[in-house]
């Protein structure tokens, strides 16, 4: 599976757009949902939250584990994806799309890589 | 130290298979979807390569009594080409594997082991067949091991064999020609459906996966994972060594007591553990600590393995054993030992989830039983 050039990530497998507006969607790379298997619980920030980059924001859950959600961006959440909160499995079929997680104003960000260096950071 | 493969490694990998290390097995997690997986078994049929368990023969004329001394279960009563789900216990009680036990012949037994105890129990047989007239012969290598599961199990199985299908109880096994080659076929599922067991030459084990997937296509089998197996066993209410047994419980405490035969004739009814497990029959009897009972949770988040189970102060009353989400009742499901006061079916309990309590209910095990 290829990563989308557009996309910026960080090394926790989170993606994020170019800001529009000072908004930046965000979501879990296929790598990361590949790797997690069949998402059966999404806990994400709520509308109003700021969040800080680096540190978790919400949790995945799998069939098998718990994984934090890391976010990517420092500032303050203006959307969430109702959609996946609804149906999980967005997450493993559509992450790059429908399975995105929230939209953030972003103040700050962490470290971020291209989709080349993301693709050579896992491996591919 | 590295891991081990089954003779299917390759396949697996040309499958794309998620692999996994379980009990020093390099094994098949998934192939795709978990999920799709465990409701292929429910609603069709799924093939798994179960070559990690531990085959040990026991053979000779007292290989009955010996059995008998060594495990909890009345052995040698078992007809030939039978089985019989059973333990392997210390002289203290506590459990040191579950085993499936096939009479193969009059004087020779097949003992099935868990990977992950498979040396234990090797040894402990070894140990105790002295005095006996029987030899204990370590079979691991010589059996490769694949399960057909599922409502279509049976349909796929009997276009590659003349077997007497019908005539195969569950709980039972049969020398039989499957695709061609020479096996021992047995039904004894582990995931709440109809299915069999193939036991086979490592050699012949790729023919046989093959074969077995060629003759499913059409009734829509799918090979499936470590990862669905555990789901399947965990909804049909099967304990897991690890998980609901272990060396510091006895098989009273896990509600097993069934296996444990007290009224074996053979060596005038003596076995390893017997006088501890009476204690820890009359305990049970009287004052059971905790009873390994379902829970059901009315949210999303998954109560998992080693979670506390707590009442409505928050006092900690239980502990769960396994948890999962349950793809055929669409919520999650866990196992868990309960103090005996809280564990009436319909009881109102909560799970420590991460530090926030999640509302479960008790239910009666298993979780799912397939329609007769």
């Amino acid at each position: 599976m290829s990563n989308p050039k557009h996309l910026q990530y960080t090394k926790e497998h989170e993606w994020l757009t170019a800001a529009e507006d000072g908004v930046s969607t965000v979501g879990i790379t296929a790598h990361a949902a590949d790797a997690l298997g069949d998402i059966v619980y999404v806990q994400l920030p709520e509308v109003g939250d700021t969040v800080t980059a680096g540190e978790t924001c919400g949790e995945l859950e799998s069939t098998k584990s718990v994984s934090d959600l890391y976010s990517p961006a420092t500032g303050e959440i203006v959307e969430v994806n109702q959609a996946v909160i609804d149906d999980n499995s967005l997450v493993n079929s559509a992450p790059f799309e429908g399975g995105w997680l929230f939209k953030v104003r972003v103040e700050a960000t962490d470290e971020l890589l291209d989709a080349d260096a993301y693709t050579a950071f896992i491996g591919g | 130290m590295s891991l081990r493969h089954t003779a299917l490694d390759a396949l697996h990998r040309s499958l794309g298979a998620t692999m996994t290390d379980f009990a020093g097995w390099d094994m098949p997690l998934r192939y795709g979807s978990e999920r799709e997986e465990h409701l292929a078994v429910r609603n069709r049929a799924g093939l798994f390569d179960l070559s990690h368990m531990g085959e040990i023969t026991v053979s000779g004329p007292q290989a009955g009594a010996m059995l008998d001394h060594a495990l909890v279960g009345f052995i040698s009563a078992l007809g030939v080409l039978r089985a019989r789900y059973t333990m392997i216990c210390r002289e203290d009680g506590g459990i040191l594997d579950d085993l499936i036990v096939y009479r193969t012949a009059e004087d020779e037994y097949m003992v099935v082991a868990n990977a992950s105890n498979a040396q234990v129990v090797l040894d402990a047989l070894t140990e105790r067949a002295e005095g006996f007239d029987a030899v204990v012969r370590d079979d691991r290598d010589a059996y490769a091991l694949i399960a057909v599961q599922g409502p279509e199990a049976n349909g796929i199985l009997a276009s590659v064999t003349d077997a007497d299908l019908p005539g195969l109880k569950y709980y039972a096994l049969l020398p039989a020609t499957v695709a061609g080659r020479q096996v021992w076929l047995a039904r004894t599922g582990y995931t709440g459906e109809d299915g069999f067991e193939v036991f086979c030459a490592p050699a012949d084990a790729e023919h046989l996966w093959q074969a077995l997937t060629e003759a499913g296509t059409g009734a829509g089998l799918v090979p499936c994972g470590l990862s669905c197996r555990d789901t399947l066993r965990l909804e049909a209410g099967m304990p897991l060594y690890g998980h609901e047994l272990s060396t510091d419980l006895t098989p009273f405490d896990a509600g097993l007591g069934r296996v444990v035969r007290f009224d074996k004739t053979t060596n005038d009814g003596a076995f390893v553990g017997r006088k501890a497990l009476e204690q820890a029959a009359a305990e049970a009897e009287s004052n059971p600590p905790r009873k390994l009972v379902g829970l059901v949770s009315e949210g999303k988040r998954v109560p998992r393995a080693e979670y506390d189970v707590v009442d409505a102060d928050g006092t900690v009353i239980g502990r769960i054993t396994s948890g999962t989400p349950s793809p055929t009742l669409g919520r999650p499901i866990a196992i868990a030992y309960l103090d005996a006061a809280h564990a009436e079916p319909g009881t109102a309990v909560a799970v420590d989830v991460r530090g926030k309590h999640e509302p479960v209910e008790v239910v009666a095990l298993p979780f799912y039983k397939r329609a007769r």
